[in-house]
Protein backbone atom coordinates (compact mmCIF):
# COMPACT_ATOMS: atom_id res chain seq x y z
CA UNK A 1 0.00 0.00 0.00
CA UNK A 2 1.36 3.32 -0.85
CA UNK A 3 1.72 6.35 1.48
CA UNK A 4 2.59 9.30 0.30
CA UNK A 5 1.46 11.60 -2.62
CA UNK A 6 4.34 12.37 -5.58
CA UNK A 7 5.13 10.97 -8.24
CA UNK A 8 2.70 9.60 -10.93
CA UNK A 9 1.37 6.89 -9.50
CA UNK A 10 0.10 8.11 -5.77
CA UNK A 11 -2.10 11.08 -5.40
CA UNK A 12 -4.49 12.30 -2.40
CA UNK A 13 -7.91 13.55 -3.26
CA UNK A 14 -10.98 15.49 -1.73
CA UNK A 15 -13.53 13.32 -0.67
CA UNK A 16 -16.32 14.35 1.94
CA UNK A 17 -16.74 17.70 4.13
CA UNK A 18 -18.91 17.07 7.26
CA UNK A 19 -19.64 20.33 9.78
CA UNK A 20 -20.91 23.63 9.25
CA UNK A 21 -19.29 27.07 7.18
CA UNK A 22 -20.11 29.05 9.53
CA UNK A 23 -16.80 32.18 9.70
CA UNK A 24 -18.18 31.68 13.68
CA UNK A 25 -17.32 28.57 15.19
CA UNK A 26 -19.24 27.89 18.48
CA UNK A 27 -16.53 26.45 20.98
CA UNK A 28 -18.98 22.75 21.24
CA UNK A 29 -18.26 22.64 17.97
CA UNK A 30 -14.62 22.51 17.81
CA UNK A 31 -13.58 18.54 17.19
CA UNK A 32 -11.30 17.23 19.48
CA UNK A 33 -11.13 13.80 18.81
CA UNK A 34 -11.17 11.71 15.10
CA UNK A 35 -11.06 7.68 15.39
CA UNK A 36 -11.29 5.12 13.14
CA UNK A 37 -12.58 1.48 14.73
CA UNK A 38 -10.34 -1.36 14.28
CA UNK A 39 -12.20 -2.17 10.69
CA UNK A 40 -12.14 1.51 8.96
CA UNK A 41 -16.03 0.89 8.96
CA UNK A 42 -16.91 3.62 11.55
CA UNK A 43 -15.31 6.66 12.17
CA UNK A 44 -15.45 8.49 15.75
CA UNK A 45 -15.42 12.47 16.29
CA UNK A 46 -15.80 13.99 19.97
CA UNK A 47 -16.13 17.77 20.18
CA UNK A 48 -15.65 20.35 23.24
CA UNK A 49 -19.47 19.87 23.64
CA UNK A 50 -19.16 16.77 25.13
CA UNK A 51 -20.91 15.06 21.93
CA UNK A 52 -19.81 12.08 20.16
CA UNK A 53 -20.84 11.33 16.03
CA UNK A 54 -20.17 8.44 14.56
CA UNK A 55 -20.17 7.75 10.63
CA UNK A 56 -20.25 4.43 9.21
CA UNK A 57 -18.64 3.56 5.61
CA UNK A 58 -20.95 2.95 2.85
CA UNK A 59 -19.87 0.90 0.07
CA UNK A 60 -19.30 2.23 -3.00
CA UNK A 61 -22.31 1.95 -5.71
CA UNK A 62 -22.22 0.65 -8.50
CA UNK A 63 -22.80 3.51 -10.71
CA UNK A 64 -19.91 4.64 -9.59
CA UNK A 65 -17.28 2.54 -9.09
CA UNK A 66 -14.00 4.59 -9.09
CA UNK A 67 -15.17 5.83 -5.64
CA UNK A 68 -14.80 4.13 -2.19
CA UNK A 69 -17.85 4.16 -0.31
CA UNK A 70 -18.71 7.39 1.47
CA UNK A 71 -19.01 7.67 5.40
CA UNK A 72 -22.52 8.48 6.59
CA UNK A 73 -24.08 9.90 9.95
CA UNK A 74 -24.42 6.50 11.99
CA UNK A 75 -24.87 7.06 15.34
CA UNK A 76 -24.71 10.87 17.92
CA UNK A 77 -25.15 10.95 21.30
CA UNK A 78 -24.25 12.91 24.06
CA UNK A 79 -21.42 11.54 25.93
CA UNK A 80 -20.39 13.67 28.85
CA UNK A 81 -21.56 17.23 30.38
CA UNK A 82 -20.36 19.91 32.14
CA UNK A 83 -20.11 19.24 35.70
CA UNK A 84 -18.78 21.15 38.66
CA UNK A 85 -16.87 19.22 41.76
CA UNK A 86 -17.79 21.40 44.74
CA UNK A 87 -15.48 20.02 46.91
CA UNK A 88 -12.45 20.71 44.63
CA UNK A 89 -14.12 24.19 43.36
CA UNK A 90 -12.94 22.60 40.27
CA UNK A 91 -14.83 23.01 36.70
CA UNK A 92 -14.83 19.75 34.57
CA UNK A 93 -15.27 20.50 30.94
CA UNK A 94 -17.23 18.13 28.88
CA UNK A 95 -14.65 18.19 26.05
CA UNK A 96 -13.78 14.79 24.71
CA UNK A 97 -10.42 14.03 25.20
CA UNK A 98 -10.03 10.73 23.61
CA UNK A 99 -12.21 8.13 22.17
CA UNK A 100 -11.03 4.60 21.73
CA UNK A 101 -12.47 2.03 19.91
CA UNK A 102 -12.95 -2.00 21.41
CA UNK A 103 -12.54 -4.69 18.84
CA UNK A 104 -15.83 -6.10 17.89
CA UNK A 105 -16.67 -9.18 19.20
CA UNK A 106 -20.87 -9.26 18.69
CA UNK A 107 -22.74 -7.26 16.52
CA UNK A 108 -22.64 -4.64 18.72
CA UNK A 109 -19.85 -2.01 18.72
CA UNK A 110 -18.15 -0.64 21.76
CA UNK A 111 -15.98 2.65 22.26
CA UNK A 112 -14.32 4.19 25.14
CA UNK A 113 -15.27 8.52 25.62
CA UNK A 114 -13.12 10.38 28.25
CA UNK A 115 -13.30 13.96 29.65
CA UNK A 116 -10.84 15.35 31.99
CA UNK A 117 -12.61 13.13 34.95
CA UNK A 118 -14.38 10.17 33.40
CA UNK A 119 -14.45 7.66 31.21
CA UNK A 120 -17.59 5.90 30.01
CA UNK A 121 -17.86 2.87 28.00
CA UNK A 122 -20.85 2.99 25.17
CA UNK A 123 -22.55 0.67 23.27
CA UNK A 124 -23.57 1.43 19.99
CA UNK A 125 -25.69 -1.03 18.37
CA UNK A 126 -29.04 -1.48 15.78
CA UNK A 127 -32.46 -2.03 16.02
CA UNK A 128 -33.86 -3.48 12.96
CA UNK A 129 -36.79 -5.33 14.16
CA UNK A 130 -39.96 -4.83 16.67
CA UNK A 131 -41.85 -7.08 18.58
CA UNK A 132 -45.77 -6.93 17.60
CA UNK A 133 -48.94 -8.71 19.40
CA UNK A 134 -48.09 -8.98 22.41
CA UNK A 135 -50.48 -10.68 24.60
CA UNK A 136 -50.56 -8.72 27.75
CA UNK A 137 -50.12 -5.34 26.59
CA UNK A 138 -52.01 -3.39 23.89
CA UNK A 139 -50.36 -2.26 20.84
CA UNK A 140 -49.82 1.10 22.48
CA UNK A 141 -48.56 -0.35 25.81
CA UNK A 142 -50.98 0.01 27.87
CA UNK A 143 -51.69 -3.44 30.35
CA UNK A 144 -54.52 -5.04 29.20
CA UNK A 145 -57.23 -6.42 31.90
CA UNK A 146 -56.43 -10.33 32.51
CA UNK A 147 -59.71 -11.49 32.89
CA UNK A 148 -60.78 -10.04 29.01
CA UNK A 149 -58.06 -12.54 27.55
CA UNK A 150 -58.88 -15.72 25.93
CA UNK A 151 -56.86 -16.59 23.63
CA UNK A 152 -52.79 -16.67 23.50
CA UNK A 153 -51.03 -14.31 21.29
CA UNK A 154 -47.21 -14.64 20.51
CA UNK A 155 -45.24 -11.78 19.83
CA UNK A 156 -44.13 -11.78 16.10
CA UNK A 157 -40.67 -10.22 15.24
CA UNK A 158 -41.58 -7.52 12.22
CA UNK A 159 -38.76 -5.09 10.44
CA UNK A 160 -38.95 -1.34 11.11
CA UNK A 161 -36.65 1.48 10.38
CA UNK A 162 -32.68 0.57 11.34
CA UNK A 163 -32.68 2.61 14.80
CA UNK A 164 -28.94 2.95 16.25
CA UNK A 165 -28.99 3.22 20.08
CA UNK A 166 -25.97 4.23 21.99
CA UNK A 167 -26.36 3.42 25.63
CA UNK A 168 -23.69 3.90 28.21
CA UNK A 169 -22.65 0.12 29.79
CA UNK A 170 -20.22 1.74 32.27
CA UNK A 171 -19.03 4.34 34.12
CA UNK A 172 -15.68 4.85 35.12
CA UNK A 173 -15.31 7.24 37.64
CA UNK A 174 -13.35 9.07 40.39
CA UNK A 175 -10.09 7.39 39.49
CA UNK A 176 -8.32 10.64 38.34
CA UNK A 177 -7.15 13.40 40.60
CA UNK A 178 -5.60 15.51 37.32
CA UNK A 179 -6.68 15.88 34.01
CA UNK A 180 -7.32 12.47 31.63
CA UNK A 181 -5.04 12.89 28.68
CA UNK A 182 -4.85 9.33 27.03
CA UNK A 183 -6.98 6.07 27.38
CA UNK A 184 -6.03 2.82 25.41
CA UNK A 185 -7.11 -0.30 24.88
CA UNK A 186 -5.03 -3.36 25.96
CA UNK A 187 -4.68 -6.06 23.55
CA UNK A 188 -6.17 -8.56 26.05
CA UNK A 189 -9.51 -6.63 25.09
CA UNK A 190 -10.36 -6.79 28.97
CA UNK A 191 -8.00 -4.23 30.00
CA UNK A 192 -7.38 -0.72 29.05
CA UNK A 193 -5.32 2.46 30.65
CA UNK A 194 -6.13 5.86 31.53
CA UNK A 195 -3.44 8.43 32.25
CA UNK A 196 -3.55 11.89 33.33
CA UNK A 197 -0.98 14.18 34.26
CA UNK A 198 0.88 12.34 37.13
CA UNK A 199 -0.79 9.13 37.02
CA UNK A 200 -2.02 5.72 34.80
CA UNK A 201 -4.49 3.23 36.30
CA UNK A 202 -5.27 0.07 34.68
CA UNK A 203 -8.39 -0.73 34.39
CA UNK A 204 -11.21 -4.04 33.95
CA UNK A 205 -13.65 -3.32 31.32
CA UNK A 206 -16.27 -5.05 33.42
CA UNK A 207 -15.28 -3.75 36.86
CA UNK A 208 -15.87 0.35 37.64
CA UNK A 209 -15.65 0.66 41.03
CA UNK A 210 -11.36 0.00 41.32
CA UNK A 211 -8.92 0.31 39.15
CA UNK A 212 -4.86 -0.28 39.93
CA UNK A 213 -2.81 2.53 40.12
CA UNK A 214 0.50 1.33 37.68
CA UNK A 215 2.29 4.42 37.58
CA UNK A 216 2.33 7.48 39.92
CA UNK A 217 4.79 10.40 39.66
CA UNK A 218 3.85 12.52 41.92
CA UNK A 219 6.82 13.92 43.66
CA UNK A 220 5.81 14.21 47.70
CA UNK A 221 6.81 17.99 47.51
CA UNK A 222 4.47 19.33 44.71
CA UNK A 223 7.31 22.14 44.97
CA UNK A 224 9.99 19.51 43.48
CA UNK A 225 7.81 18.85 40.32
CA UNK A 226 9.65 18.90 36.89
CA UNK A 227 7.68 16.39 34.44
CA UNK A 228 4.37 15.32 33.77
CA UNK A 229 3.07 12.52 32.01
CA UNK A 230 1.35 13.91 28.63
CA UNK A 231 0.37 10.81 26.42
CA UNK A 232 0.26 6.80 27.45
CA UNK A 233 -0.33 3.71 25.11
CA UNK A 234 -0.67 -0.27 25.64
CA UNK A 235 1.55 -2.33 23.16
CA UNK A 236 -0.50 -3.49 20.05
CA UNK A 237 0.78 -7.08 20.82
CA UNK A 238 2.01 -7.55 23.89
CA UNK A 239 -0.40 -7.16 27.15
CA UNK A 240 2.08 -6.65 29.73
CA UNK A 241 3.74 -3.64 28.11
CA UNK A 242 3.12 0.07 27.61
CA UNK A 243 4.90 3.07 26.79
CA UNK A 244 3.58 6.63 28.30
CA UNK A 245 5.28 10.53 27.24
CA UNK A 246 6.58 13.36 29.67
CA UNK A 247 6.78 16.87 29.16
CA UNK A 248 10.78 16.91 28.99
CA UNK A 249 10.65 14.84 25.93
CA UNK A 250 11.37 11.50 27.37
CA UNK A 251 9.14 8.22 26.59
CA UNK A 252 9.24 5.07 29.53
CA UNK A 253 8.26 1.67 28.58
CA UNK A 254 6.75 -0.31 31.19
CA UNK A 255 6.59 -4.06 31.64
CA UNK A 256 3.84 -4.65 33.79
CA UNK A 257 4.89 -8.48 34.98
CA UNK A 258 7.92 -6.78 36.72
CA UNK A 259 6.41 -4.84 39.26
CA UNK A 260 3.01 -4.00 40.52
CA UNK A 261 4.02 -0.27 40.45
CA UNK A 262 6.03 0.64 37.53
CA UNK A 263 7.74 3.55 38.66
CA UNK A 264 10.93 1.94 37.59
CA UNK A 265 10.89 1.86 33.68
CA UNK A 266 12.05 -1.21 32.10
CA UNK A 267 13.96 1.24 28.86
CA UNK A 268 14.04 4.81 28.88
CA UNK A 269 13.89 6.40 25.28
CA UNK A 270 15.61 10.58 25.28
CA UNK A 271 17.58 11.54 22.53
CA UNK A 272 20.62 13.59 24.05
CA UNK A 273 20.35 17.55 23.12
CA UNK A 274 23.84 19.37 22.52
CA UNK A 275 23.43 21.79 25.68
CA UNK A 276 25.20 24.54 23.97
CA UNK A 277 22.14 24.72 22.00
CA UNK A 278 19.79 24.88 24.67
CA UNK A 279 17.52 27.76 25.21
CA UNK A 280 14.06 29.05 27.19
CA UNK A 281 11.98 26.98 24.49
CA UNK A 282 14.09 23.67 24.30
CA UNK A 283 11.40 21.91 26.83
CA UNK A 284 8.90 23.51 26.35
CA UNK A 285 9.03 22.22 22.43
CA UNK A 286 10.39 18.97 23.19
CA UNK A 287 7.94 18.07 25.07
CA UNK A 288 5.60 15.34 23.63
CA UNK A 289 2.11 15.75 22.93
CA UNK A 290 1.70 12.38 21.12
CA UNK A 291 2.84 8.52 21.15
CA UNK A 292 1.91 5.83 18.75
CA UNK A 293 3.02 2.29 18.62
CA UNK A 294 3.47 1.13 14.81
CA UNK A 295 0.35 -1.68 14.15
CA UNK A 296 3.53 -4.21 13.94
CA UNK A 297 4.89 -3.23 17.42
CA UNK A 298 8.55 -2.72 16.56
CA UNK A 299 8.34 0.86 16.53
CA UNK A 300 6.75 4.09 18.06
CA UNK A 301 6.22 7.67 17.11
CA UNK A 302 6.50 10.60 18.85
CA UNK A 303 5.61 14.33 18.08
CA UNK A 304 6.68 16.82 20.00
CA UNK A 305 6.35 20.78 18.86
CA UNK A 306 8.45 20.98 15.26
CA UNK A 307 9.00 17.13 14.62
CA UNK A 308 7.61 13.44 14.53
CA UNK A 309 10.38 10.77 15.61
CA UNK A 310 10.11 7.10 15.13
CA UNK A 311 11.48 4.73 17.69
CA UNK A 312 12.73 1.33 17.47
CA UNK A 313 11.62 0.20 20.31
CA UNK A 314 15.14 -1.92 20.85
CA UNK A 315 17.27 1.47 20.86
CA UNK A 316 16.73 3.86 23.31
CA UNK A 317 19.24 6.17 22.53
CA UNK A 318 17.92 8.15 19.76
CA UNK A 319 15.21 7.98 17.16
CA UNK A 320 15.60 5.92 14.02
CA UNK A 321 13.98 8.19 11.94
CA UNK A 322 13.03 12.43 12.71
CA UNK A 323 11.09 14.51 10.36
CA UNK A 324 10.69 18.04 10.40
CA UNK A 325 6.82 19.08 10.57
CA UNK A 326 7.20 22.95 10.49
CA UNK A 327 10.90 23.52 11.46
CA UNK A 328 10.19 27.23 10.12
CA UNK A 329 8.88 28.05 13.30
CA UNK A 330 11.84 27.79 15.11
CA UNK A 331 12.48 31.46 14.22
CA UNK A 332 8.61 32.37 15.53
CA UNK A 333 9.18 31.44 19.09
CA UNK A 334 8.51 34.15 20.96
CA UNK A 335 5.48 35.47 19.35
CA UNK A 336 4.30 31.34 20.20
CA UNK A 337 4.94 31.91 23.13
CA UNK A 338 2.66 34.80 23.91
CA UNK A 339 -0.15 33.69 21.85
CA UNK A 340 0.24 30.31 23.68
CA UNK A 341 0.36 28.80 20.22
CA UNK A 342 3.40 27.03 21.51
CA UNK A 343 1.82 24.86 24.39
CA UNK A 344 -0.73 23.03 21.19
CA UNK A 345 -1.11 19.15 21.20
CA UNK A 346 -0.49 17.77 18.40
CA UNK A 347 -1.19 14.30 17.12
CA UNK A 348 0.11 11.77 14.77
CA UNK A 349 -0.65 8.86 12.92
CA UNK A 350 0.57 5.61 11.08
CA UNK A 351 -0.65 4.34 8.16
CA UNK A 352 -2.26 0.64 7.56
CA UNK A 353 1.56 -0.60 6.76
CA UNK A 354 3.29 1.41 8.83
CA UNK A 355 5.28 3.08 5.50
CA UNK A 356 4.10 6.17 6.00
CA UNK A 357 2.78 8.71 8.64
CA UNK A 358 0.68 12.03 8.98
CA UNK A 359 0.75 15.03 11.84
CA UNK A 360 -1.37 18.10 11.36
CA UNK A 361 0.29 21.63 11.48
CA UNK A 362 -0.96 25.58 11.50
CA UNK A 363 -2.94 27.40 8.42
CA UNK A 364 -5.14 23.92 7.87
CA UNK A 365 -2.19 22.15 6.77
CA UNK A 366 -1.50 18.82 7.48
CA UNK A 367 1.93 16.58 6.57
CA UNK A 368 2.48 12.95 5.40
CA UNK A 369 6.09 11.56 5.61
CA UNK A 370 6.87 8.44 3.42
CA UNK A 371 9.46 6.21 5.44
CA UNK A 372 10.46 4.16 2.40
CA UNK A 373 10.92 7.10 0.03
CA UNK A 374 12.06 9.64 2.50
CA UNK A 375 9.41 11.97 0.17
CA UNK A 376 6.89 14.27 2.22
CA UNK A 377 3.93 16.26 1.04
CA UNK A 378 2.23 19.26 2.83
CA UNK A 379 -1.56 19.12 1.99
CA UNK A 380 -4.11 21.70 2.91
CA UNK A 381 -8.24 20.74 4.44
CA UNK A 382 -10.12 23.97 2.91
CA UNK A 383 -13.15 24.79 1.35
CA UNK A 384 -11.71 25.86 -2.04
CA UNK A 385 -10.45 22.21 -2.55
CA UNK A 386 -13.31 20.95 -2.10
CA UNK A 387 -15.33 19.78 -4.66
CA UNK A 388 -15.54 16.06 -5.27
CA UNK A 389 -13.08 14.05 -6.42
CA UNK A 390 -10.53 17.00 -6.82
CA UNK A 391 -7.18 16.19 -6.49
CA UNK A 392 -5.21 17.77 -3.26
CA UNK A 393 -2.27 20.52 -4.84
CA UNK A 394 0.87 20.19 -2.43
CA UNK A 395 1.26 23.36 -0.56
CA UNK A 396 4.67 24.86 0.24
CA UNK A 397 5.65 27.61 2.74
CA UNK A 398 8.44 29.76 1.59
CA UNK A 399 11.14 30.34 4.67
CA UNK A 400 13.68 32.32 2.57
CA UNK A 401 13.14 35.96 1.42
CA UNK A 402 11.91 35.15 -2.21
CA UNK A 403 8.73 33.67 -2.03
CA UNK A 404 7.65 31.75 -5.45
CA UNK A 405 4.28 31.82 -6.66
CA UNK A 406 1.81 29.76 -4.87
CA UNK A 407 3.70 29.49 -2.24
CA UNK A 408 2.53 31.22 1.01
CA UNK A 409 4.96 33.29 3.80
CA UNK A 410 5.32 32.38 6.93
CA UNK A 411 3.70 35.61 7.93
CA UNK A 412 0.93 34.80 6.35
CA UNK A 413 0.41 31.16 8.22
CA UNK A 414 -3.10 31.36 10.28
CA UNK A 415 -2.49 29.82 13.56
CA UNK A 416 -5.80 29.80 14.15
CA UNK A 417 -6.51 27.21 12.24
CA UNK A 418 -4.81 24.37 13.65
CA UNK A 419 -5.01 20.36 12.47
CA UNK A 420 -4.45 18.78 15.67
CA UNK A 421 -6.31 15.57 14.88
CA UNK A 422 -6.38 13.36 12.27
CA UNK A 423 -6.89 9.54 11.93
CA UNK A 424 -6.00 6.98 8.95
CA UNK A 425 -7.72 4.07 8.09
CA UNK A 426 -6.47 1.03 9.34
CA UNK A 427 -6.50 -0.94 6.05
CA UNK A 428 -7.34 1.95 2.98
CA UNK A 429 -5.88 4.71 1.75
CA UNK A 430 -8.85 7.36 3.12
CA UNK A 431 -8.07 9.78 6.10
CA UNK A 432 -9.82 11.73 8.33
CA UNK A 433 -8.23 15.46 9.05
CA UNK A 434 -10.33 17.45 11.84
CA UNK A 435 -10.00 21.44 11.00
CA UNK A 436 -11.61 22.82 14.21
CA UNK A 437 -15.23 22.21 13.50
CA UNK A 438 -14.98 20.64 10.56
CA UNK A 439 -13.97 17.11 9.61
CA UNK A 440 -12.72 16.28 5.71
CA UNK A 441 -12.14 12.64 4.23
CA UNK A 442 -9.54 12.56 2.14
CA UNK A 443 -8.73 9.60 0.23
CA UNK A 444 -6.68 7.84 -2.67
CA UNK A 445 -7.39 8.35 -6.26
CA UNK A 446 -7.59 4.84 -7.64
CA UNK A 447 -6.09 4.86 -11.19
CA UNK B 1 40.47 59.65 1.88
CA UNK B 2 37.77 60.71 3.51
CA UNK B 3 36.19 57.87 1.19
CA UNK B 4 38.59 55.29 2.33
CA UNK B 5 37.98 56.14 6.05
CA UNK B 6 33.94 55.23 5.41
CA UNK B 7 35.31 52.18 3.34
CA UNK B 8 36.83 50.76 5.91
CA UNK B 9 34.27 51.99 8.47
CA UNK B 10 31.74 50.15 6.22
CA UNK B 11 33.69 47.19 6.21
CA UNK B 12 33.80 46.86 9.76
CA UNK B 13 30.12 47.11 10.24
CA UNK B 14 29.32 44.37 7.71
CA UNK B 15 31.76 42.66 9.73
CA UNK B 16 29.70 42.88 12.72
CA UNK B 17 26.46 42.55 10.87
CA UNK B 18 27.74 39.42 9.49
CA UNK B 19 28.53 37.93 12.85
CA UNK B 20 24.53 38.50 14.23
CA UNK B 21 23.34 37.40 11.42
CA UNK B 22 25.38 34.03 11.90
CA UNK B 23 24.32 33.56 15.35
CA UNK B 24 20.47 34.50 14.70
CA UNK B 25 21.00 31.53 11.59
CA UNK B 26 22.66 29.18 14.03
CA UNK B 27 20.14 29.57 16.89
CA UNK B 28 17.23 31.08 16.07
CA UNK B 29 15.80 29.78 19.12
CA UNK B 30 18.15 31.97 21.17
CA UNK B 31 17.56 34.94 19.57
CA UNK B 32 13.46 34.39 19.91
CA UNK B 33 14.93 33.31 23.48
CA UNK B 34 16.52 37.10 23.49
CA UNK B 35 13.50 38.68 22.19
CA UNK B 36 11.16 37.33 24.81
CA UNK B 37 13.45 38.08 27.67
CA UNK B 38 13.48 41.90 26.03
CA UNK B 39 10.10 41.95 26.52
CA UNK B 40 9.26 39.71 30.07
CA UNK B 41 12.63 40.58 32.31
CA UNK B 42 11.01 38.55 34.75
CA UNK B 43 10.48 35.40 33.31
CA UNK B 44 11.79 32.28 34.68
CA UNK B 45 13.05 34.02 37.37
CA UNK B 46 11.07 31.89 40.06
CA UNK B 47 12.49 28.98 41.38
CA UNK B 48 10.77 25.54 41.11
CA UNK B 49 10.69 25.78 37.12
CA UNK B 50 7.51 24.75 37.17
CA UNK B 51 5.09 27.78 36.89
CA UNK B 52 3.98 25.96 33.50
CA UNK B 53 3.38 22.63 35.16
CA UNK B 54 1.25 24.05 37.88
CA UNK B 55 -0.72 26.11 35.83
CA UNK B 56 -1.24 23.26 33.83
CA UNK B 57 -2.44 20.87 36.82
CA UNK B 58 -4.93 23.25 38.25
CA UNK B 59 -6.98 23.79 34.88
CA UNK B 60 -10.60 24.36 35.72
CA UNK B 61 -10.39 25.46 39.27
CA UNK B 62 -12.69 28.37 40.22
CA UNK B 63 -13.17 30.29 43.40
CA UNK B 64 -16.44 28.82 45.15
CA UNK B 65 -16.25 28.70 49.05
CA UNK B 66 -19.33 26.76 50.44
CA UNK B 67 -18.50 28.57 53.82
CA UNK B 68 -19.00 32.29 52.14
CA UNK B 69 -21.88 30.96 50.27
CA UNK B 70 -24.14 30.07 53.24
CA UNK B 71 -23.04 32.76 55.56
CA UNK B 72 -23.85 35.14 52.59
CA UNK B 73 -27.45 33.00 52.49
CA UNK B 74 -27.74 33.57 55.91
CA UNK B 75 -27.23 37.15 56.07
CA UNK B 76 -29.82 37.74 53.19
CA UNK B 77 -32.58 35.88 55.36
CA UNK B 78 -31.92 38.25 57.93
CA UNK B 79 -32.14 41.45 56.17
CA UNK B 80 -35.52 43.07 54.64
CA UNK B 81 -35.87 41.86 51.29
CA UNK B 82 -35.62 45.22 48.77
CA UNK B 83 -39.14 46.37 47.18
CA UNK B 84 -39.68 46.59 43.55
CA UNK B 85 -39.02 50.50 43.72
CA UNK B 86 -36.22 50.29 45.60
CA UNK B 87 -32.74 51.64 43.56
CA UNK B 88 -30.12 49.36 42.05
CA UNK B 89 -28.05 49.22 45.15
CA UNK B 90 -24.29 49.77 43.95
CA UNK B 91 -22.43 46.59 44.74
CA UNK B 92 -19.70 47.41 47.55
CA UNK B 93 -16.76 45.06 46.61
CA UNK B 94 -15.85 42.12 48.90
CA UNK B 95 -19.99 42.12 50.00
CA UNK B 96 -20.83 39.53 46.56
CA UNK B 97 -20.50 36.40 46.97
CA UNK B 98 -20.15 34.34 44.41
CA UNK B 99 -22.81 31.39 44.64
CA UNK B 100 -22.85 28.24 42.30
CA UNK B 101 -25.48 30.24 40.21
CA UNK B 102 -22.66 33.14 39.27
CA UNK B 103 -20.44 30.68 38.04
CA UNK B 104 -20.68 30.87 34.11
CA UNK B 105 -22.69 27.84 34.19
CA UNK B 106 -21.87 25.91 30.37
CA UNK B 107 -25.35 23.95 30.15
CA UNK B 108 -24.62 20.59 28.10
CA UNK B 109 -25.30 21.20 24.54
CA UNK B 110 -28.87 20.27 23.85
CA UNK B 111 -28.37 20.94 20.00
CA UNK B 112 -27.12 18.14 18.24
CA UNK B 113 -23.34 18.37 16.74
CA UNK B 114 -23.44 19.75 13.34
CA UNK B 115 -21.29 17.07 11.75
CA UNK B 116 -24.51 14.86 12.00
CA UNK B 117 -26.77 17.63 10.01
Amino acid sequence: MAGVAGGNDFQWCFSQVKGAIDEDVAEADIISTVEFNYSGELLATGDKGGRVVIFQHEQESKNRPHLRGEYNVYSTFQSHEPEFDYLKSLEIEEKINKIRWLPQQNAAHFLLSTNDKTIKLWKISERDKRAEGYNLKDEDGRLRDPFRITSLRVPVLMPMDLMVEASPRRIFANAHTYHINSISVNSDHETYLSADDLRINLWHLEITDRSFNIVDIKPANMEELTEVITAAECHPLQCNVFVYSSSKGTIRLCDTRAAALCDRQAKFFEEPEDPSSRSFFSEIISSISDVKFSHSGRYMMTRDYLSVKVWDLNMENRPVETYQVHEYLRSKLCSLYENDCIFDKFECCWNGSDSAIMTGSYNNFFRMFDRNTRRDITLEASRESSKPRATLKPRKVSTGGKRKKDEISVDSLDFNKKILHTAWHPKDNVIAVAATNNLYIFQDKIN
Amino acid sequence: MSGDHEETQTAEEMQVDGKGVQDKMINPEKSEEAKLKARYPNLGNKPGGSDLLRKRLQKGQKYFDSGDYNMAKAKIKNKQLPTAAAPEKTEITGDHIPTPQDLPQRKPSLVASKLAG
